[in-house]
């Protein structure tokens, strides 16, 4: 009877007790084993992009477990790090990329500065214009730019087409709206009271923008410029249509086009040329992951 | 004497002069600042999006070889395109589709990674966005290798349990799975970010408070998170729906829109008709099918962030 | 150092007008506080003598200069800003030497000006932080280093204390008049809080709905308020106000309160009030200091009364006591011996000598 009692007292006390930290426990357990599963399949491709980057032709073409490396080799690299024409292709992204930065900061910043902090008239509307023009897609306006591009050739006689400095005008119509967008929130959001104590201070509007504003909005700027990279280093569409020839293509067209001959895929060369094109973006990912998300992220509020 | 009287008198003529002058100055400077400093951008907006746009109808309205006025002409040509009607419909159904999945796939991931202890919760994050870091042309290679069909990793695998192998990329039903399969994994993360984001704002205190009034974990998600979250899964949704519908990259590189236009969806169809077959005014004119469903999608946006301005 | 001169100066915002021409005269060294409820204009007054708001109307003079169309670099001001405002990115020494840095003054005239700033604000330590590692009040010290090394002609604070918590509040108003009495620059002080205002100024301007009620030294304020709104904003708890009625009774003038109280003028206030009519309606304003326990001493004009009070509050060196006469909430100060309780009778008594008489309608006092 008496030990009765103690079991009934005792253990219905303990499991009132330990169910939430148990119930805890569960959740997080299951927390792991799906976040595991959902990071297999989303870090499936690039791990693959490795494994077979690290074969030879011979190994991929063997009926052998793809999933792993049984003669690992760099000749896939060494070929690619050494031929001229994908170095060109590296080169061409790059100078497009760097060049697109500077060109989208130097247009985005003032104009958000102007439409964060100066009144006046039609710049609602323009804030407007900005995002609308941030949605608009590169499939809307692939061929009516081609043709653009081919009439400014004719009438002009400058060649346009097939020319990859071409992409830099092109590429800021992708970066500049979403990186002003996101720059008049990042000054908006200063308090005025920042840019009046400057003006006491005595500074010129110009002073308050480069002393003040952007030294602030720093993370901002930082988030921005990795966008617009990313953005020029990832985009497809346009060189596909405007450039042809091999030494004006762009990385992602250079790989898809000449590494692709017919129905011969050379998988070792593609998988590694596609992961020396992501590995850019990888990288800047990598150690700047905070400003890439906050970049992310600051879209969806409103500047 | 004179010298100070003659100095009072400019001083207050200096400062009258001023008040006229230099007011109606500063304003016009101000503005004419503004004007310079975004100049720029409205002339970027203007020539290479604006104009661009405005282009496009104008080519819409031509025959092929662009001499002659043809009207609705390429669209009453498109109307009566099966492939047309075809495109349209697997447009819808890619977008759709991939955007619910890289929704729910999103919202659950966000609620594990939000679920386990802070500290790990930026490594876990790291990895989860990778796919959205890739340059999508780079990871798309990396599925039609996945899905190749003779040296298929994907076959190979699924030949250990004795299925397949699936011509995942030649088969019309596979291919569409494959195409929204890719679609999904690249965009899944960026959802993930966003809903984690969303996540974070909601305050504690609200779970406490409806963890004392006895809510489940379930009428938590449907009482508190989704409705505190509601506005930012409009926006994210609007905008990947306006992305994926316009998507051009993983259709182009993993199917090329076949087989036989099986998986063509707007863009590429735009692309094969414009660029491959050299029929400009069509082309643009099936480009130009697109704008209704993304102004639609753009307005709902635009409405959504100013309330969320708002809020904030 | 200047004086600053305002005239008739007017604030339009669309059709609102916030400042309703204001004649205001800040002698130099003077430290004049500007105070109101939220709304009644006194930032937007400091604004426009900072140059951050145009003036629509009449004239701003620093120094004897009209400044209307000076734009603030050339006013030769320095402001301090309510959230302080300090330049997140750069550290103390260069939040403080910015505007000297931006005029190109030598090194060594800024790095002696920040140095004496410092050591003036006890902040020699921190020169080299960022704002994000300082406190509130060592934030709010840095902002006043920052007008302080500009050595400007005129410095506006606005509301600078509001971000502070009670206590460091306190501390720093102590801190903001040293600094004054120390540099001796003619001050203009923006505050919602009439203790900082009466603390602070030599002299204080009350300001409601875009005007000025008042100015005057703290004590003139405080003592001989003009109108009831500034008998009513000085002072705390607040001044009382009690309808009442003149009345002659057998020739000596008496204030009705209610059926039931009513008193014999003193023979200094009966001759101010005599001539006033005695079919007006009108407020006794009585500070609750004035409305004390009834002791056997109690010397002449100081009349006593039987009350129930509703609540008593006991603040330690005295028990402020609330009930009501007709109706009207009416708060007395009472010795905390006194045997005040909630709900209690008790007798009182109210000293006439210190009384105001106001017309209830137009709302100045006679």
């Amino acid at each position: 009877m008496s030990t009765l009692a103690i079991d009934k007292g005792g253990p219905r006390r303990k499991v009132k007790y330990g169910s939430m930290s148990r119930d805890r426990a569960w959740a997080l357990r299951w927390s792991y084993f799906f976040l595991v599963l959902f990071a297999i399949f989303f870090l499936t491709p690039p791990l693959y992009m490795v494994i077979t980057s690290l074969k030879s032709s011979a190994e991929i073409s063997a009926a052998t477990n793809p999933w792993w490396v049984f003669h690992p080799t760099l000749a896939n690299y060494v070929e690619l790090l050494t031929s001229n024409q994908f170095l060109r292709f590296f080169w061409n992204s790059s100078i497009v990329s760097l060049v697109v930065v500077v060109v989208t900061m130097l247009i985005s910043i003032p104009a958000a500065f102007a439409l964060a902090r100066m009144k006046f008239w039609g710049s609602t509307t323009l804030a407007t214009g900005v995002f609308l023009t941030y949605l608009v897609p590169d499939s809307l306006l692939f061929i009516p730019l081609f043709k653009m591009l081919a009439l400014v050739q004719d009438i002009t006689g400058i060649t346009l087409l097939n020319r990859w400095y071409v992409l830099l005008f092109i590429y800021p119509t992708l970066t500049v709206p979403f990186c002003t967008w996101i720059m008049i929130g990042y000054f908006a959001s200063i308090p005025k009271e920042l840019d009046e104590a400057a003006i006491i201070d005595g500074a010129s509007w110009l002073q308050t923008l480069t002393r003040i504003f952007i030294p602030v909005a720093l993370p901002g700027l930082i988030a921005a410029t990795i966008f617009a990279f990313t953005v020029s280093w990832a985009q497809f569409l346009y060189p596909l249509v405007f450039t042809t020839s091999i030494d004006q293509l762009v990385l992602p067209v250079g790989i898809t086009t000449t590494l692709i001959k017919g129905d011969v895929f050379n998988w070792g060369q593609i998988m590694t040329g596609a992961l020396l094109g992501a590995a850019p973006p990888l990288i800047i990912y990598a150690f700047l992951m905070d400003y890439y998300i906050a970049g992310l992220t600051a879209g969806a509020t409103k500047g | 004497m004179a010298d100070v009287v003659v100095q009072h008198a400019r001083a207050a003529r200096t400062t009258s002069a001023r008040k006229g002058g230099s007011l109606h100055n500063a304003l016009r400077r101000k503005s004419t600042v503004a004007f310079f400093l975004t100049l720029p951008l409205i002339l970027l907006i203007a020539l290479f999006v604006l104009y661009p746009a405005l282009f496009s109808i104008h080519l819409a309205s031509l025959n092929k070889s662009m001499q002659k006025f043809v009207g609705f002409g390429n669209f009453t040509f498109l109307f009566k395109r099966e492939t047309f009607w075809m495109v349209v419909k697997q447009s819808c159904i890619f977008a759709v589709t991939a955007v619910f999945f890289k929704a729910l796939i999103g919202f659950i991931v966000a609620h594990f990674v939000h679920n386990i202890p802070a500290k790990g919760q930026r490594k876990w994050r790291g990895m989860l966005l990778v796919p959205w870091v890739i340059p999508p042309a780079m990871s798309t290679l990396a599925w039609l290798w996945l899905f190749d069909p003779s040296y298929s990793a994907f076959n190979y695998t699924l030949s250990l349990f004795g299925i397949g192998p699936i011509n995942w990329l030649g088969d019309a039903a596979w291919a569409r799975f494959s195409v929204i399969l890719v679609n999904v994994w690249y965009g899944a993360p960026f959802f993930l970010i966003m809903y984690l984001a969303a996540l974070k704002s909601v305050p504690d205190q609200l779970y406490e408070a409806a963890a004392i009034d006895g809510a489940n974990w379930w009428q938590k998600i449907w009482f508190i998170t989704l409705p505190m979250m509601r506005n930012i899964i409009a926006i994210t949704t609007l905008f990947s729906l306006i992305v994926t519908f316009a998507n051009f990259d993983i259709v182009r590189i993993l199917t090329s829109g076949g087989p036989l236009d099986q998986t063509q969806i707007f863009a590429t169809y735009a692309f094969r008709v414009g660029i491959e077959s050299n029929d400009i005014p069509l082309g643009a004119s099936v480009s130009l099918f697109m704008v209704p469903i993304l102004a639609v999608a753009a307005i709902f946006i635009l409405r959504d962030v100013n309330k969320r301005g708002n809020e904030s | 150092m200047a004086d600053v001169a305002l005239r008739k100066v007017v604030k339009r915002y669309d059709d609102v007008e916030a400042v309703r021409g204001i004649d205001l005269d800040i002698a130099d060294h003077e430290f004049i506080v500007l105070v109101g409820p939220s709304g009644c204009g006194k930032s937007t007054t400091l604004r426009m003598i900072a140059g951050l708001e145009d003036i629509s109307d009449g004239d701003i003079m620093i120094g004897g200069d009209v400044v209307n169309d000076v734009p603030p670099k050339d006013r030769d001001i320095a402001m301090v800003f309510q959230n302080y405002a300090l330049y997140p990115h750069m550290t103390v020494a260069e939040n403080m030497s910015f505007g000297l840095r931006l005029k190109h003054y030598p090194k060594a005239e800024i790095k002696a000006r920040v140095t004496e700033a410092a050591r003036l604000l006890d902040i020699t330590d921190l020169i080299d932080r960022k704002p994000k590692q300082l406190s509130g009040g060592q934030r709010q010290r840095v902002a006043m280093g920052r007008a302080i090394v500009r050595n400007p002609k005129v410095f506006l604070f606005d509301e600078p204390l509001s971000n502070l918590d009670a206590k460091l509040r306190v501390q720093m108003r102590i801190e903001i008049k040293k600094v004054h009495q120390k540099v001796r620059t003619t001050t203009v002080y923006v505050t919602h809080d009439q203790v900082e205002a009466m603390t602070l100024a030599d002299r204080v301007v009350v300001m409601n709905k875009g005007r000025i009620e008042q100015i005057g030294t703290p004590n003139e304020l405080y003592h001989r308020p003009a109108t009831r709104f500034v008998a009513g904003f000085i002072g705390s708890p607040a001044m009382n106000f009690i309808p009442c009625r003149l009345e002659d009774v057998g020739g000596t003038l008496q204030i009705r309160l209610t059926d039931r109280i009513a008193f014999a003028l003193p023979p200094a206030r009966a001759a101010r009030y005599h001539a006033l009519p005695r079919t007006d309606k009108f407020l006794l304003g009585l500070r609750p200091e004035h409305l004390t326990e009834a002791h056997a001493h109690l010397g002449p004009g100081v009349e006593t009364f039987d009350t129930v009070l509703d609540v008593t509050e006991p603040m330690g060196m005295e028990t402020l006591v609330y009930f009501g006469l007709e109706g009207t909430p009416v708060c007395g100060r009472v010795d905390p011996n006194a045997g005040a309780k909630d709900g209690a009778p008790m007798r009182l008594a109210m000293d006439l000598n210190n009384m105001h008489l106001l017309n209830e309608d137009t709302g100045v006092v006679l």
